[in-house]
């Protein structure tokens, strides 16, 4: 390693002339048609493009609205499987809300983080310690969260009612997330930042995963395929 | 799968990157103690140091503290200029990725590109290139003069500039498969990319040993489905709705070797359908009840009907099979005809979050997977988390069908601002062992031997403190594999680092030094090679330390056949052939008495080998 850095710099001198070469063009060869004048983003190193945008790369009103919006969902999901020990949930249920909870809250850290390095508002994500629940705020609810009556639904029931309305209610919070997702992808300048791109991905492989398991935990609690 | 947030208020302060003129990082002072407990006189069971020096490590991006044991740190090489901002480590836009190996080449994918490093030295490698085209994760294959590189990414163009896409529809975004050819290395030329519904997380080199003219890609694709305006044929229903749909499947791209420039999707096997009886050995009920054979499809579009994608596979042509970890399923595919592989067998798991990858063992008896729970983002190894959760599942695999035995998860606790759980490894060819090396991200590097299934064991590791002492900055190891004789670990901001083993009582200078035979052309870990050992005194040796290892000969014995081997080497002609095929004789005989008979035949089998060699 002694001094190898200047070596490593004059490496890359040609590679840099070489890229730039080509800009406003593309890879000749690409099949299909490449922009006409990428412009001068092209020019930029992705190491001057960070340093340019002070590592704030463009984002939308969409991007905020997924990142804060999810907040409040995640916040649902750890305050309900946080009620497995004392709601009677049979081990399965409770394994799977212990991940919940440990997943959720790192994910919703994540969220936070995104939007405070932006200025942007942060959401609260706690459950209030009381009976303030999350998603009891209408102008917070976003797809797949619980409605109040069910929140309450949910809090009566224990044991294998519990289990089963658990899971019926988490499939459904799980693909309000995926729907979450897909309104994401679909709006205009969005999800171009990598960290929302990956966190939204991850979000959509993850929840997918587990509603896949949750159906399964739900045809084995009813002793048969669950109705179709 | 993933790393963490950008970071973009970083503390992490740095010295100038580009004014060091010493190592990049002080080598690793704290733990020079626990290297000396290595040599104690009872070689199977030589003690890790204890307490264990990667708790409490100094944080700091460029000069963390570092442990390690029976492993040293051969270089560590920052990112190029174009792949690193010195004033902040952590913007996910210039993150390492995987690494694909080729002659004396190393490709480092970027989420802005790839970098091609020379390792001819590896104590100082030098940039041969640096191609910027964001589209993360530029997972990276090789093969003999082309690279294929994967875009999953909104924002990646096939033009390969920085601006992104911020049409949701669009022609110029790219996500799939980018194809370069490698022949001049410093000059890599774009040829042409094949565009996925759901671009590529993660791609396999699979090789047909039938077919010399073709390779194929599978492509793993775990984001959302791009709209069918933007790419024909794109739709995400379920598969009662809609038979087409881009979810439930995997994707095949055949390359003609002879004209690469026509690559294309040849198909799209539905590896899911009817995911039947799946074997169990968790808690979960979900885990063990089988579905009824025949059982129509599911209405829901997602999460009914099995998992809607994988997220690598790792294929074997040797043996004809690939390991896919696949949503909640490790899969068991057969490859034999590599554009229609078929599932042959499943796994699941209660204690899995998200199945992430597979490793076979060498003779193709056991598979391994890891989970990647929280996609490399969390921090996932702390004392509060389980050790069987985000961890490596092992399984026996005897005629295609998988038997859990145990979980392997990094043993040493990493704190709250660490990334942490299971990634990307390789076996280590020491023969008659299954030694694997693997990434942590910043759990660090752990090797483990699994040769015994059911108690894995960690024998030599590498840590660096945290990125960060004050909050989680995404970094560590992405991924480490073993190339032609050296360890090569990407990492996410700290660059390119190089391991090497050193000899211990769980690794012998002569297991070390037969591991160092197997060589490579190229090397891609999810198209794993067959490990072939050529006829040498350094195997034999190898097995005689594993023997006296396992007590499998007595200590005065082992003694004898060290003199007798290095006799045998000493000789040439007929006297060295009948001294080895005397001494490969008797130690047949005393095999049949031995407690470890296996070994001791293989032992034997090498010097009637070396005699007629």
């Amino acid at each position: 390693m002694n001094g190898s850095f200047p070596r490593v710099l004059a490496g890359i001198l040609p590679v840099a002339i070489a890229i730039t070469a080509c800009s406003g063009g593309g890879p000749a060869s690409v099949r299909t048609t490449p922009a006409p004048d990428a412009g001068p983003a092209r020019r930029l190193s992705p190491a001057e493009m960070v340093r340019a945008d002070s590592g704030r790369p463009p984002y939308t009103r969409a991007d905020v609205h997924f990142m804060s919006g999810m907040i409040g969902h995640h916040a649902q999901a750890v305050l309900i499987a946080g009620w497995a020990p004392t709601h009677g949930a049979g081990p399965s249920v409770r394994g799977l809300c212990e991940r919940i909870v440990v997943a959720q809250r790192d994910e919703i850290g994540l969220m936070q983080t995104w939007l405070r390095a932006r200025r942007e508002t942060v959401p609260a994500a706690d459950g209030s310690g009381g009976h303030q629940m999350p998603g009891m705020d209408h102008s917070m609810m976003m797809p797949g969260m619980l409605t109040p009556d069910q929140l309450a639904q949910l809090d009566r029931a224990r044991g294998t009612e519990f289990d089963q309305l658990f899971l019926t209610f988490m499939i459904q919070h799980h693909q309000g997330a995926l729907t979450m997702v897909d309104e994401l992808m679909n709006a205009h300048g969005a999800a171009q930042d990598d960290t929302v791109f990956k966190f939204a991905a991850d979000v959509s492989a993850d929840q997918s995963t587990e509603i896949n398991r949750m159906q399964l935990m739900l045809e084995a609690l009813a002793g048969k395929p669950a109705s179709r | 799968m993933t790393l963490t947030a950008p970071q973009e208020n970083s503390s992490v302060t740095s010295p100038s990157l580009f004014r060091r003129t010493a190592p990049w990082f002080a080598l690793g002072v704290l733990v020079a103690a626990g290297c000396a407990k290595s040599s104690t006189s009872s070689p199977g069971a030589a003690p890790a140091p204890s307490p264990d020096p990667r708790v409490g490590l100094k944080a700091g991006w460029t000069d963390a503290g570092e442990a390690k044991w029976n492993m040293r740190l051969v270089s560590n090489t920052p990112p190029s200029k174009d792949f690193l901002n010195p004033g902040n480590g952590g913007d996910r836009r210039l993150i390492n990725s995987d690494l694909a190996f080729s002659g004396t080449h190393v490709f480092q994918g970027n989420y802005s590109g790839y970098q091609v490093w020379d390792v001819s030295n590896p104590a100082r490698p030098t940039l041969a290139s640096a191609y910027v085209c964001p589209g993360s994760q530029s997972d990276v294959s090789v093969y003999k003069n082309l690279a294929f590189v994967s875009g999953e990414a909104t924002s990646g163009r096939l033009d390969c500039g920085l601006q992104g896409v911020p049409d949701s529809i669009s022609q110029d975004r790219l996500r799939g498969i980018r194809i370069f050819d490698i022949t001049d290395i410093a000059h890599p030329k774009y040829i042409t990319s094949v565009q996925t519904c759901r671009g590529s997380h993660t791609n396999t080199l699979v090789t047909d040993p039938r077919d010399q003219e073709n390779v194929y890609i599978y492509v793993s694709g775990s984001a959302p489905v791009r709209s069918s305006n933007e790419l024909p044929g794109c739709t995400s229903g379920s598969m009662e709705d809609d038979p087409n749909t881009a979810l439930f499947r995997i994707e095949v791209i055949k390359v003609p070797l002879a004209a690469p420039q026509t690559a294309k999707v040849v198909s799209s096997p539905r590896i899911f359908n009817d995911l039947a009886a799946v074997a169990r050995h968790a808690e979960n009920p979900a885990d063990a009840r089988p579905r009824p054979a025949g059982a129509p499809a599911r209405p829901a579009p997602v999460g009914r009907g099995g998992p809607t994608q994988c997220h690598d596979i790792t294929v074997y042509p040797a043996i004809g099979l690939a390991g896919g970890a696949c949503g909640g399923y490790g899969l068991l595919l057969d490859i034999r005809d590599p554009a229609n592989p078929k599932r042959i067998g499943a796994v699941s798991d209660s204690n899995f979050s998200f199945w992430h990858s597979a490793t076979f063992n060498n003779d193709g008896t056991k598979i391994l997977f890891s989970d990647e729970w929280g996609g490399g983002s969390a921090p996932r190894c702390r004392t509060t988390d389980k050790p069987e959760w985000g961890a490596d599942a092992l399984f026996t695999l005897t005629n295609g069908k998988m038997d859990f035995k145990s979980y392997y998860k990094l043993p040493a606790p990493q704190t709250s601002f660490e990334n942490c759980v299971a990634h990307n490894g390789s076996l280590i060819p020491i023969p008659g062992r299954d030694v694997m090396v693997q990434a942590w991200y910043q759990g660090g590097v752990s090797i483990f031997d699994w040769t015994d299934i059911a108690h894995p064991t960690e024998i030599a590791y590498f840590d660096r403190g945290p990125i960060s002492g004050t909050e989680l900055v995404g970094g560590g190891s992405w991924s480490v594999y073993w190339y032609n004789g050296y360890m090569y670990s990407s990492e996410m901001i700290r660059g390119l680092d190089v391991f090497e083993l050193t000899p211990s009582a769980m690794i012998s200078q002569n297991e070390i030094d037969a591991a160092k035979l197997v060589r490579f052309d190229y090397f891609n870990t999810q198209n794993q090679p067959k490990l072939v050992w050529p006829t040498s005194f350094a195997v034999a040796r190898a097995y005689l330390d594993q023997l006296a290892r396992s007590n499998g000969l007595a200590a005065d014995r082992i003694a004898s056949v060290r003199k007798e081997l290095a006799r045998g080497e000493s000789l040439s002609g007929m006297a060295r052939s009948d001294a080895l095929k005397a001494l490969a004789q008797q130690l047949h005989l005393e095999a049949t008495k031995s407690s470890d008979q296996t070994k001791a035949h293989m032992l034997a089998a090498e010097v009637g080998k070396l005699a007629g060699a």
